[in-house]
């Protein structure tokens, strides 16, 4: 059965492809990386994501040789790359910016890393062929960048970079240029095009959807470090801390001192509020101070009091975001906190139970929340 | 009609400056020289009505324009010229893009003042800056002290009134004309270009070649013809630093008018020069219209 | 990738020390006392001083000046007009023409300038002087005027003046009072263009000018044949001095009017 399951990160013996020891990057006096040190294994799609200045673009580009850490090793299958000069790496790169050479047609582009091995003009041409087939592009091999349309481009740019099959591909913020509905297009065909090359893929993002959508693994950063690295469902249901908790996804966070109970840890968070209860797997000491992090999905919203949970809190809605397909509610509790809980919308706009001021019940299981320390 | 005001006044100084003196130029080239003044022998007389229109283009000939084939005086300057422009293009492209990309490269808060120091000098006089190579190449000048005082030469160098001078005179005064397009081209390029084709085997020396130099061709050929189209026809930096030896079309027009006074030969000389000259001009302005489409 | 390694810098001072050192010596051997140009032996202000005692000279150069400020100024006027019409008035009959008109002057060697504008002068019997002058410099500069003045128009957002219009300005004030003061920067650049332009012509000036009508670089023509002369160049040195004090000066006040106009906008963004 483990077979079935593409996880080498649980499998100790497994080789990675791609080893950072306890790499630093300092810009003067600014550290963009700070000492990390994790592993990224072949045939991974591997996602680093974090806000703009975290250091996700630094990483990638000390994998693609434009800068070299200050402290610490960068291994490729086992070799540290930090001799190799960027254009002697079996790693290529995809630009945001495309960086497709405008003088060239799109044949060209595709052909030019390949040219540079010096390999046959049959190769070449063959080799160009199989991109552009394998990317949709055989119509537009004579077109300049310039004359093609933006998804095309992005297209070409990835064509070019997987031509001279590398190792490890490398992709920065690739789909940011395009409009939101050929963006999730071509985030399944990034998905399809990596399964069929084989090759290993680490794609820079900010946008937590797209990272979550393509990757088996995702790298949450913040300032200089990767604060979580573990597959997508883990990453949202499990979050460590409670900034990968905020930044992926929408959560409410409920701040409280916790206190051992029976199976279940006790939660008091404000006057006048019934305790909650939530189980966790990390330990904490009576009294401490906790986080309560609750997706709003997993929260129940009802008239009349349930009977059947023991998380129950009454509140006041203050505000509704209608998705289409969902809608989120705030709710007001009496203390001041806010609480968002969601709804699959199954029924037409008309029939909706609650709206703008209503008073409701909020509630949901010991197991539906996470319990963070900070 | 306030249109009609806008367009008409500086249409018709055009018309009345700049075309109608050029018809004239190419009327007195198809004429005879006489030994008067003005020293050619007068033109259409409309008081004689249909028979004066046909005596005048019976006037008319290309006599002069044969004399230039004739003597070789002309065609050795035009060749000269001709010659001398495009080693002299070649020279300041040599000298301008190694500066152009130099400022490319150089950090955003120095490229105010290089712009301006490269542009300085276009506002200080021409003939200035010409003049001041006279006493730096002159066999006593200070170039020669210099080598000498080093002991890198132990004669003086003949350099001015050669065609040696005539091209350091060239290149020093067009650089900024080689500069500036080369320059604006350059710093338009998207620098992650080089890190992309760094990215797929080329060493640095071999992306320049293909992507930079590339990239750079509308600049480069927008430098190269606006140095190129102006010295054809130059007089100045010929004549202070050419000396007697170097021939170039200005300069014999010049002395055709104001020594020889022979009016409708230099006319003849002119519009020669001129019809040279459509085809880089043609061509120069192909180059700008493709710039502009790409850009747009 | 902008890198500035060791190639770059030694181009830049390379290329730079090729543009200014032969102005500096220029104006080193000014101050030689002796009249040996290339021989130097002391300091001296004295040719400054037999400068300004040569009578010709001032006459020269106060032609040159008055040549220069009524040229550029017409020029600027209808430079300015010709960019108007190159950018906003469409399509008229003879558009191709003018258009090549404005542009021709630009490519043509200096001595066909001269050489037409001389005959023409000739041939309609008008007497050389600074009159002729002042047309000839005004017909050419124009052409500079109205390309300096057309890129700024092709860039200038038309619903800035459509906006004036429904406001109420008749097509004259929205002209005025907004296309104008926007464009200003481009006219100004323009005349100072043409007035140096005016100022260093040699040729054009030699083919229009009269016997009592001599300009200074025509002046300066004339003496330079000759050699190199303790006078011309202590002459250069005035000229090089003024030249890079206007320009010096230009650029710091339109870099202290951007600062200023980036503190206003901060200080906008915290009121």
């Amino acid at each position: 059965m483990s077979q079935t399951v593409f996880e080498p990160w649980n499998d100790p013996t497994a080789k990675p492809l791609i080893q950072f020891k306890n790499v630093t990057k300092r810009f003067g006096d600014f550290t963009a990386i700070d000492n990390q040190t994790f592993d990224i294994y072949e045939k991974e799609f591997f996602a680093l994501l974090g806000p703009s200045g975290c250091g996700k673009t630094t990483m990638m580009r000390m994998l693609a040789g434009f800068e070299a850490p200050t402290e610490g090793m960068i291994l490729l299958a086992g070799q540290d790359i930090a001799p190799i000069p960027p254009n002697k790496r079996a790693v290529n790169m995809m630009f945001q910016s495309y960086a497709l050479f405008p003088h060239l047609s799109v044949w060209e582009n595709i052909a030019f890393g390949l040219k540079r091995d010096n390999k046959s003009k049959d190769e070449i041409a063959a080799r160009v062929a199989e991109m552009l087939k394998l990317t949709r592009l055989e119509k537009f091999a004579k077109r300049k960048p310039h004359q093609i349309s933006g998804g095309q481009r992005q297209r070409v740019a990835l064509a070019r970079s997987l031509a001279k099959a590398p190792k490890l591909l490398l992709l920065d913020e690739p789909l940011g240029a395009l409009d939101a509905k050929l963006r999730q297009d071509t985030q399944f065909e990034l998905m399809d095009i990596q399964e069929t090359t084989g090759t290993t893929f680490v794609i820079v993002t900010h946008d937590q959807e797209e990272a979550m959508t393509v990757a088996s693994r995702v790298a949450v950063m913040d300032d200089g470090r990767i604060v979580q690295a573990d597959t997508p469902a883990r990453i949202y249901e499990m979050p460590n801390s409670v900034y990968v908790a905020d930044f992926i996804g929408e959560v409410t966070i409920i701040r409280g001192t916790a206190r051992r109970g029976d199976g279940a840890y006790e939660i008091t968070f404000a006057e006048g509020q019934p305790t909650l209860f939530a189980e966790s797997d990390t330990e904490f000491d009576n009294g401490q101070e906790c986080h309560l992090a609750i997706r709003p999905e997993k929260v129940s919203i009802t008239a009349q009091k349930p009977d059947d949970r023991r998380n129950a809190l009454e509140g006041k809605i203050l505000d509704i975001a209608y998705l289409g397909n969902l809608s989120t509610y705030h709710v007001e509790l009496s203390s001041g906190q806010i609480v968002k809980a969601q709804t699959a919308n199954t029924t037409r706009l008309s029939r909706r139970s609650f709206t703008w001021e209503d008073r409701v019940w909020l509630s949901w299981t010991d197991t539906a929340g996470i319990l963070l320390k900070g | 009609m306030r249109r009609f005001a806008l367009i008409a006044l500086p249409y018709a100084w055009l018309l009345a400056l700049f075309l109608v003196p050029f018809i004239i130029v190419l009327k007195i080239s198809l004429s005879d020289i006489d030994l008067a003044i003005p020293p050619y022998t007068p033109t259409l007389d409309f008081s004689e009505g249909w028979a004066g229109i046909k005596a005048f283009f019976r006037g008319l000939d290309f006599e002069n324009f044969v004399f230039l084939t004739t003597d070789d005086l002309y065609w050795k300057a035009y060749i000269s010229s001709l010659k001398i422009a495009l080693i002299a293009t070649a020279l300041t492209l040599l000298v301008g893009y190694p500066i152009a990309y130099g400022m490319a490269n150089a950090p955003d808060h120095w490229r105010p003042t290089l712009m301006m120091l490269v542009i300085l000098p276009f506002w200080t006089s021409f003939l200035i800056r010409v003049y001041s190579w006279m006493g730096i190449l002159s066999t006593e000048g200070y170039l020669n002290q210099f080598l000498l005082g080093l002991g890198l030469i132990s004669e003086p160098l003949t350099i001015l009134n050669t065609p040696t001078a005539v091209y350091i005179g060239i290149v020093y005064t067009y650089l900024p004309f080689m500069i500036l397009p080369i320059y604006s081209a350059l710093e338009r390029m998207d620098g992650s270009l080089l890190e992309a084709a760094e990215d797929l085997g080329c060493s640095r020396l071999k992306a320049f070649w293909l992507i930079t130099v590339p990239l750079s061709k509308t600049g480069i050929i927008a430098g190269c013809f606006l140095v190129f189209i102006p010295t054809i026809g130059e007089f100045v930096i010929p004549s202070l630093l050419g000396g007697s030896q170097t021939l170039m079309i200005g300069k014999v027009l010049w002395e055709e008018f104001f020594n020889n006074r022979d009016w409708p030969v230099a006319g003849a000389v002119a519009v020669v020069l001129l019809l040279i000259l459509i085809i880089p001009i043609v061509l120069f302005q192909r180059n700008e219209q493709k710039q502009r489409e790409l850009e747009g | 990738m902008r890198r500035l390694t060791w190639f770059n810098v030694t181009s830049l001072s390379l290329g730079f020390a090729f543009l200014y050192l032969p102005m500096l010596i220029l104006i080193t051997y000014s101050f030689n006392s002796s009249k040996l140009v290339t021989v130097w032996a002391g300091f001296s202000t004295k040719w400054y001083g037999e400068l300004l005692q040569n009578e010709a000279f001032l006459d020269a150069a106060w032609v040159t000046v008055q040549v220069a400020v009524v040229s550029s100024s017409i020029a600027t006027v209808l430079g300015t007009m010709a960019a108007l019409v190159l950018v906003r008035a469409g399509r008229f009959p003879g558009r191709t023409l003018f258009s090549g008109m404005v542009y021709a002057p630009l490519v043509m060697p200096e001595v066909i300038t001269g050489l037409s504008l001389l005959l023409l002068f000739i041939g309609i019997g008008l007497d050389r002087g600074i009159f002729t002058i002042i047309l000839a410099h005004t017909t050419f500069s124009m052409c500079f005027v109205s390309v300096v003045v057309s890129s700024r128009l092709v860039t200038f957002d038309d619903s800035l003046e459509e906006a004036a219009l429904d406001l109420g300005c008749s097509s004259f004030q929205a002209f005025r009072l907004v296309t104008l003061p926007i464009i200003a920067p481009a006219v100004i650049s323009g005349w100072l263009l043409a007035f140096t332009l005016s100022l260093d012509d040699l040729v054009i000036a030699s083919f229009t000018a009269g016997p009592s009508s001599t300009t200074l670089p025509i002046k300066i023509w004339s003496a330079v044949r000759l050699g190199v002369s303790p006078e011309i160049n202590a002459l250069s040195t005035i000229m090089i001095a003024i030249v890079a004090v206007g320009v010096i000066t230009a650029s710091l006040i339109t870099k202290r009017a951007s600062l200023r106009q980036q503190a206003d906008e901060r200080a906008a963004v915290h009121a």
